[in-house]
């Protein structure tokens, strides 16, 4: 068994005082690949959110540790800065400040440690040039008239670059053409080649698993985990769908 | 040559309000025709230039005080010093010849560097006085011309100034334009031939340094036919607590199909009451484009105008205005149509913070002969808490149906879901909506010279901090 590095129990969060989560349970060790599946509505974003701390999202109760400090105490910058990452579906336009420049602000504020331009650069190049992405993305302002795609391709690229312990892709692989899947699966890859790395890919769509060892798998239905399993759950998913945990939710 | 600017983490406020403690060698309080006499005697003016004073002091008399803005209450002519002199020779054109303090006041300000990094030319004013003036000598060879105005009124170009000063904003305009011919001190001629195409900005940085000083510089711009010319002005102001008075004049007058770029990033200390009139008049397809960043004073009245008087001719306004703690900005411009195929467009951004005021004002006149004219004014505040103000008076008056006018107003707030996105990548929650507020303003910041835009983003972020709890 793997170090623990998030271990969340009885979550509960609640969305314009709605509850959404209602007593999640879930463990994830250093170095481990977890997929979240569940159908629409079931809460999968909420729990990202609720972990990343949106601030939408009401925490009702539970506990979430990180790296065994109390996640839920921190604010959304020292989430950050402890190693916790989300990829955004719709991740806003900011004016004014190139991709890499942001993501250099993001890394000394939030490790507080000191990078120098031109190194930083070099790596910035090296990133862009795995992912087979162009060169002049990180010169763009972040995010200012990307399409879906590319803009999901920049998240994936502050992925590499931020670092973090844990990553939560919440459908980075969805409405995506196949060049841009392509490259979020790369991302992917490059992301495992740090053996302690973990993360949480929340998906509908199972061929971006196929090429990913997968530790666990999660069902969500209606805010709590209603099942877990091997990577052989996501097979049976993508085969019989949902409808029989939602039975057994009644 | 921007090295210690471009670092944006670097900044602090100590930065804009340093100051060194003057000895004023000669100062004038109140205002009284003995004291504008006593001006005019001191600037060895021409006999017209005397008598266009008196005049103008006669206006100021019987003009009323503005009651439509920004209350200037706070505003004690009596206490205002009309004219300071530092100690200073009149006009240098070697750095080595300006004062020490003076000097390192300019060197924390960037200035010989800019000029270093080939900017065309530099003139800076400390006071009222003129202490530092250079052009470039390739520049000069094209002859074009940057000099004081005040030695120009003595030279080879004291008739043309006979001609254009205050002829675009006459004293009668309104009261501060009166004060302003009364007492006007120091500030910059510039004339560039016809077909001269200025590549690199001219440049001036203005700052104010007494207490309870008054500053009344006059800025005349004269572009021939054909020629271009980007000419910057800068300012920033210690911080002081006496009220404060700026009422500066600009007058540019751009010839057919001459293209003038006017840019400025104010920065006026808090307690700064900032009165100040440009105007433009625009030939026969010649263009007038502002680029204009509000920052600082207590209260601003502030709209630069373009009179487009021959046929094609076009002006273009983008401007940003923050208006933090105290202040009271009321800023915007106006466009006078008086020619057929004439067009206009205002691009304008305010931010209010902290119980800031923030109105954005315009005026956009269509006459009769301005057929196939077209306007398109744009407007977007961003209010940064609930306690501050965002207000937008558009005022459009068209008397041609043959015209095509378009106005647009946006007022939002920061969104909590931009400045989560921001933060979950590491950044503080300061820094977040500092980056959000920055962004907001690059329409004007994406105008400017690299070092003006990353100075602007300073101002910005000063303004910023501290935001949060």
């Amino acid at each position: 068994m793997a170090n623990s590095l998030l271990s969340v129990s009885g979550l509960r969060a609640a969305a314009e005082e709605k509850e959404i989560l209602r007593g999640v349970d879930l463990e994830i060790g250093e170095g481990e690949t977890h997929v979240l599946m569940g159908p629409n509505g079931a809460g999968k974003s909420t729990l990202a959110g609720a972990l990343m701390g949106d601030p939408r999202y009401t925490i009702l109760g539970g506990e979430v540790s990180f790296k065994g400090e109390n996640l839920l105490e921190k604010s959304v910058s020292q989430r950050a800065g402890a190693g916790l990452f989300l990829s955004f579906q719709n991740p806003v336009e900011v004016p004014g400040i190139s991709l890499e420049n942001f993501i250099r602000t993001a890394i000394e504020q939030g490790k507080g440690e000191k990078l120098r331009p031109w190194v930083f650069h070099k790596e910035v190049k090296e990133t862009l040039a795995a992912l087979s992405m162009d060169e002049s993305y990180g010169e763009r302002d972040l995010n200012v008239g990307f399409s879906g795609g590319e803009k999901k391709k920049a998240e994936i690229l502050q992925m590499l670059l931020l670092k973090p312990s844990l990553a939560i892709l919440d459908e980075t692989d969805s409405g995506l053409d196949v060049d841009a899947v392509r490259t979020v699966s790369r991302g992917v890859e490059e992301f495992r080649k740090n053996e302690k790395a973990s993360l949480l890919i929340i998906t509908h769509n199972a061929a971006i698993l196929s090429a990913l060892k997968v530790d666990r798998v999660h069902v969500l239905v209606s805010g709590r985990i209603v099942k877990e399993g091997g990577p052989e759950l996501i097979e049976e998913i993508s085969r019989d769908g949902f409808s029989r945990f939602e039975v057994n939710e009644g | 040559m921007t090295d210690e600017k471009t670092q944006v983490q670097d900044v602090n406020r100590a930065f804009y309000d340093f100051r060194y403690e003057d000895r004023d060698s000669y100062r004038i309080d109140g205002l009284t025709k003995e004291i504008v006499q006593q001006i005019s005697e001191e600037k060895n003016d021409p006999e017209w230039m005397r008598e266009f004073r008196l005049k103008s002091l006669e206006i100021f008399n019987q003009t009323a005080m503005p009651d439509w803005g920004p209350s200037i209450e706070g505003l004690d002519m009596d206490h205002i010093a009309t004219y300071v002199r530092p100690n200073a020779q009149r006009m240098n054109t070697r750095w080595e010849d300006v004062p020490d303090d003076i000097r390192n006041t300019f060197d924390r300000l960037g200035i010989p560097k800019a000029e270093r990094a080939s900017l065309a030319g530099v003139g800076a004013q400390y006071d009222s006085e003129v202490v530092y003036h250079n052009i470039r000598e390739d520049v000069a060879k094209l002859g074009v011309v940057y000099t004081d105005i005040e030695s120009a009124l003595h030279g080879e170009y004291g008739d043309m100034i006979h001609e254009h000063f205050m002829k675009l904003v006459p004293p009668t305009d309104h009261k501060f334009a009166a004060l302003h011919g009364a007492v006007w001190s120091g500030g910059s001629f510039v004339y560039v031939p016809r077909g001269v195409s200025v590549e690199i900005p001219l440049q001036s940085y203005f700052r104010l340094n007494a207490a309870g000083a008054g500053q009344f510089e006059h800025t005349l711009i004269i572009v021939e036919e054909g020629a271009y010319l980007h000419f910057i002005e800068g300012c920033s102001a210690p911080k002081y607590n006496v009220a404060n008075l700026h009422a500066g004049c600009v007058e540019l007058f751009v010839a057919k199909n001459a293209t003038l770029r006017y840019s400025t990033i104010e920065n006026w200390s808090k307690n700064m009451y900032n009165l100040n009139t440009k105007r433009a008049r625009v030939e026969e397809g010649g263009k007038v484009e502002w680029i204009s960043g509000s920052f600082g004073s207590h209260v601003s009245y502030l709209y630069p105008m373009s009179v487009l008087n021959g046929k094609g001719a076009r002006s273009e306004f983008t401007g940003v205005t923050f208006a933090g703690k105290g202040q009271n900005l009321d800023t915007g411009c106006k466009v006078v149509h008086n020619a057929p195929d004439t067009s206009s467009y205002v691009n304008t951004r305010s931010i209010s913070k902290d119980g800031g005021i923030s109105t954005f004002r315009s005026a956009v006149v269509v006459n009769p002969k301005a057929e196939n004219s077209k306007s398109a004014v744009s407007c977007q505040s961003l209010m940064v808490d609930d306690v501050s103000r965002s207000d937008t008076i558009p005022a459009m008056d068209v008397r041609t149906s043959q015209a095509d006018i378009g106005h647009e107003a946006r007022i939002g707030r920061i969104s909590d879901e931009a400045v989560f996105y921001l933060m979950s990548r590491g950044v503080s929650e300061e820094e977040a909506r500092a980056l959000i507020v920055s962004g907001f303003a690059e329409n004007v910041s994406k105008e400017l010279p690299l070092e003006y835009a990353v100075e602007m983003n300073n101002l910005i972020r000063i303004e910023m901090k501290g935001a949060i709890g």
